[in-house]
């Protein structure tokens, strides 16, 4: 019945098309040419209008004007003048044409100037000249690296180690080969630059955590475990780290290494810690923190420091189980795609390494050494030493600030220059201002080596003690 | 690298201004591949030098049959890694430990796959440890692997005089020692090896003045700084200079160092097709004329990025070309100089020499003293103001220690060599036999019917392999069976498609030596079929496509 029906209206459609006046059967036909044309012409659009002409855009490009690309720098900024040290930059050091005691250079150890160390390198450079002329992967590798390599491991006892050209760019490779976006890295305030760029580079989410508050980063790690409950899934990829270093070269404090470890196991994090200043300084056997602490190696994942204070060589090295150093064998930007470190600098480490398992009693020395200074430079009026007191690089900052750095640094720098007169080099702290992320207040850093006796020692605390009085007050 | 706001900016600009700049610009294409458009704005450079550059395709065969190698490779890899899960296959990676094994995995487990399944078969290729100084001849530790690679065993054996095809000694500068190096054993002797503290604290000592003032000579500019290590020069002074709100152009085959600086420094980032002035020219005017994106503001200044001569394609920076855009549209220019130092130019004076241009027409010079000096380190010259900028600001001159004095004086050593202050021409000498050398070694391989790429007096001469079984092949025959160690270098380093063997010419290399390799390389080149050439110079088609002419903003 439907069917029949339905044929009837076309039939009558048809039949009314017939009977349909020509005018009309015309202007429908243009109204559905109209239709097809507005389908298919080019859509409307409102940019067009707004383009520019090739006129205005040759005016554009003559009225740009870029910023320099450097703003100028005053002839007197005090970082324009370095101090210029001549000759060897050891225990005894001429600078800018005077000789001093050196309080300055991280050279803890004092194998800077030492003889074997000399010698291993000269050897060195007598068999493979100078430099390497290649990557690691592209015949950069030496004999000489690989042993030390290996005896690095041996002298922190894990399972591997392994290399860097460059001691700011050990930390700084390592962390972005593991941490990568969308992983999450707690992090110390107080974490040197290195550690900074390292996270910078890894583009992961940092957590900043008040320095050496457990309680503040507990806080964190809790926040983040409530957060992976609402989102288990994206928790099950999600890697986290806490990274922290042993000494800390902006405070001259230790990490209470015990504690990070109960909140790795508790909350699953791992752990990369930085020692450039407590390795070779800290531990019975200078192996640093997690020996001062009796911390097992393996709980640490990670453990880098530089081969450029105590070893008093230049690179530096990560070392930890071979299931998280191999990675960096293809991963680490600065260990891949970098000239490999000169042989004789290899060597000089190396011999360093012998001279410190053959002598295990310098660490006590230079705790001691530590000890006495830091004793020695207490109750100053107007400044205060901020770090532990077997730290061998602490600082000296102001009891109170005149509420503007400049004017601080100002004063601190009248107090190094002066103790320069009196034979005792001293440098401030120096950080770039603008790029910190949270900034040390300025400081005075003065370090211990062991070769400064027990009599420069007390001299180098009255001197500063003098001066101070007569600058601060 | 891509930044995500910039094609929103470009939108429905593009396709006005694409099709005036793309039809004037394609008038101006010369046979050789140089755009002449740079030239046109009343300024016009004359060098007397027509840039030989070869880029030659691969045919099409082999293009198919390097991407089914890849494919079976993986596919195999996927099976090892099933048989390996089951607990078929023994797997000999380090695996977590116990205690932890309830942690978020370090690494993904596809994170590691290729290296695993492809890289591991391969893996003696690389890293080969030596045991003599990097000369024209070194010796090489034999090693053998029980296991497929994932373990080596040193058999105590060494392979004596391998010809070395693979550091980039270039003037022969790093050899054992000899009587002309004993002011680095004087140096070594009173100053040690170290420093212990940095350029702004207690680290400045006279030889690194005396280092900087005779690299401001030798490349004869204002000032020069020089820093510890090559890669930190760049990923740690790019920061100093640029920042938010500016924005790099930066070729696509930069090197590492120079992607991480700019991804540190914040500045946006957009990349240009490599050497390509009409790509470069594009982003520039789109960059000037409309701005940041989303806020529109003008940029505060734009930084371009080269090479002098890039380490993986041996092609030199077309920088007559890139000097007149960057004036024109008033850029900076950052040059990295570190394969072309010593190396490129009539007396070693790098890219600018070598185009007989003015250094001080290029903002910021930088180089490194690894490859042409011997040494180790990087340096920034250029005009004062900037150096003295650095000197304030660069995170390397706060944060890192200096330069160890033994490396600074060899680098003063090399630097007196090659400017003759030792008093004889040998160090021109050098640079000269260097250039010979080089142009021998890439006319004999083009004649062979290898496809090379590069400029013709580029001393980093790729060859390419294309598939992956042959790299190893190729690596593993030329050093067992003919004594000569190369270099071969597969994805990720190059396109996927295109691995290749890399050789760094020296002017140490004798010519029986250069030409014990090229017969080896003869031989070898038949034994695997390495010989791609059809003999048909040709630039690289795909830069004068206009189809392909589209920018992955």
């Amino acid at each position: 019945m439907a069917t029949a029906t339905e044929q009837w209206v076309l039939v009558e459609m048809v039949q009314a098309l017939y009977e349909a006046p020509a005018y009309h059967l015309i202007l429908e036909g243009i109204l559905i040419l109209w239709i097809i044309r507005l389908l298919f012409s080019k859509t409307y659009k409102l940019q067009e209008r707004s383009d520019l002409t090739v006129k205005e855009k040759e005016e554009l490009i003559e009225e740009w004007q870029p910023e320099p690309l450097v703003p100028p720098v005053p002839k007197d900024h005090p970082a324009l003048n370095y101090n210029i040290v001549s000759g060897p930059p050891s225990h005894k050091i001429v600078v800018n044409g005077k000789e001093c005691i050196n309080f300055a250079s991280f050279n803890f150890l004092g194998l800077l100037d030492n003889p074997r160390v000399k010698a291993a390198a000269l050897a060195s450079l007598k068999k493979y000249g100078v430099g390497t002329c290649g990557p690691r992967g592209f015949y950069g590798t030496f004999d000489v690296h690989l042993d030390l390599e290996d005896r690095l491991a041996k002298f922190m006892k894990t399972e591997e180690a392994i290399i860097y050209s460059y001691g700011f760019a050990t930390i700084a490779s390592a962390i972005p080969a593991y941490s990568k976006r969308g992983d999450i890295v707690f992090v110390d305030r107080a974490a040197c630059f290195a550690i900074q760029k390292g996270l910078q580079a890894s583009r992961s989410d940092i957590k900043l955590f008040k320095h050496n508050d457990m309680a503040d980063l507990e806080r964190l790690l809790k926040e983040q475990e409530i957060e992976d409950q609402k989102n288990p899934r994206k928790a099950r990829v999600t890697r986290r780290f806490i990274v922290v270093e042993g000494l800390y070269m902006n405070t001259g404090t230790i990490c209470p290494l015990p504690e990070l470890v109960k909140l790795k196991y508790k909350y699953k994090a791992r752990i990369f810690l930085e020692e450039s200043l407590s390795f070779g300084v800290l531990g019975e056997h200078g192996r640093g923190v997690t020996e001062h602490y009796g911390i097992n190696i393996d709980d640490i994942d990670l453990i880098s420091a530089n081969m450029e204070n105590a070893l008093a060589s230049i690179g530096g090295f990560c070392c930890g189980r071979s299931f998280v150093i191999d990675h960096q064998r293809l991963s680490g930007q600065g260990y891949c795609f970098s000239a490999s470190l000169p042989p004789l600098l290899a060597a000089a480490a190396i011999e360093a390494l012998n001279i410190m398992e053959e002598n295990p009693g310098i660490f006590a020395v230079l705790k001691e050494k530590c000890r006495q200074i830091h004793k020695a430079l207490q109750g100053i009026s107007g400044l205060k030493v901020v770090g532990e007191s077997f730290s061998p690089a602490f600082h000296l900052q102001l009891e109170e600030s005149t509420r503007s750095r400049e004017q601080d640094v100002r004063l601190l720098q009248e107090i190094v220059d002066q103790c320069m007169n009196k034979n005792i080099a001293l440098t401030q702290a120096r950080y770039l201002e603008k790029e910190e992320k949270c900034l040390p207040p300025p400081s005075i850093r003065v370090v211990v080596t062991v070769e400064q006796t027990e009599e420069e020692l007390e001299r180098a605390a009255s001197t500063i003690k003098e001066v101070a009085q007569v600058v601060l007050l | 690298m891509a930044n995500p706001g910039g094609g929103t900016v470009c939108n429905g600009k593009l396709h006005n201004h694409k099709k005036q700049s793309n039809g004037s610009q394609r008038r101006n294409c010369t046979k050789n591949g140089i755009v002449k458009e740079a030239q046109q704005n009343g300024k016009p450079h004359f060098y007397d030098k027509l840039i030989v550059e070869s880029f030659e395709e691969a045919p099409l065969h082999v293009v198919v049959f390097t991407y089914m190698a890849y494919g079976i490779g993986t596919l195999f890899g996927y099976l090892r890694d099933f048989l390996r899960n089951w607990g078929i296959e023994k797997c000999n990676a380090a695996v977590e430990r116990k205690e932890q094994k309830d942690f978020v995995p370090l690494y993904q487990d596809f994170e590691n796959f290729y290296t695993r399944n492809l890289y591991m078969r391969i893996r003696d290729n690389w890293n080969r440890p030596i045991c003599s100084a990097p000369g024209p001849l070194f010796d090489v530790m034999e090693r053998v692997s029980d296991d497929y690679n994932w373990t080596f065993r040193f058999t105590g054996r060494i392979i004596k005089d391998v010809i070395n095809m693979g550091s980039y000694n270039f003037l022969g500068l790093a050899d054992k020692y000899d009587e002309s190096m004993k002011t680095i054993k004087d140096v070594l002797e009173v100053y040690g090896t170290g420093v212990a503290s940095t350029r702004h604290e207690m680290g400045t000592l006279d030889k690194h003045k005396e280092l900087e003032d005779l690299v401001a000579k030798f490349l004869n500019v204002e000032a020069a700084m020089v820093f510890g290590m090559g890669f930190a020069t760049n990923s740690m002074n790019i920061p100093a200079l640029v920042g938010k709100g500016c924005l790099i152009l930066s070729d696509e085959l930069n090197h590492t160092s120079l992607v991480l600086g700019a991804r540190l420094s914040g500045a946006t980032i957009r990349v240009f097709k490599h050497n390509n002035t009409q790509s470069l020219e594009k982003l520039l005017r789109d960059a000037v004329i409309y701005g940041q994106p989303r806020t529109r503001r003008a940029w505060k200044k734009i930084l371009i990025l080269v090479e002098g001569t890039y380490s993986m394609e041996g092609s030199i920076v077309h920088l007559p070309q890139i000097l007149a855009l960057k004036k024109k549209y008033k850029a900076y220019l950052y040059i990295d100089e570190a394969h072309s130092i010593g190396a490129v130019g009539p007396t070693g004076r790098g890219v600018t020499e070598f185009f007989g241009l003015d250094p001080h027409e290029v903002d910021v010079l930088m180089g490194t003293f690894t490859k042409s000096f011997g040494a180790s380190g990087g340096y920034i010259a250029g005009r004062k103001d900037l150096v003295d900028y650095l000197r304030v600001h660069s995170h390397s001159a706060v944060y890192a220690t200096s330069m160890s004095p033994p490396i600074a004086e060899q680098i003063i050593r090399s630097l007196k060599f090659i400017m003759g202050l030792d008093g004889t021409t040998q160090g021109l000498q050098r640079v000269q036999q260097l250039a010979k050398n080089t142009r021998y070694f890439r006319q004999r391989l083009q004649e062979m019917g290898f496809i090379i790429y590069g400029n013709e007096n580029a001393s980093v001469v790729p060859l390419l392999l294309y598939m992956p079984g042959k790299v190893a092949a190729f690596a593993r025959h030329m050093l067992q069976e003919k004594k000569i160690g190369v270099v071969v270098v597969g994805f990720p380093a190059t396109p996927l498609a295109e691995a290749r063997a890399r050789f760094c010419v020296s002017a140490s290399h004798t010519r029986e030596m250069l030409d014990t390799v090229l017969e080896a390389l003869d031989e070898t080149g038949d034994l695997l079929r390495l010989k791609y050439s059809r003999h048909k110079k040709s630039a690289r088609p795909e830069l004068y496509d206009e189809t392909s002419f589209e920018l992955e903003d």
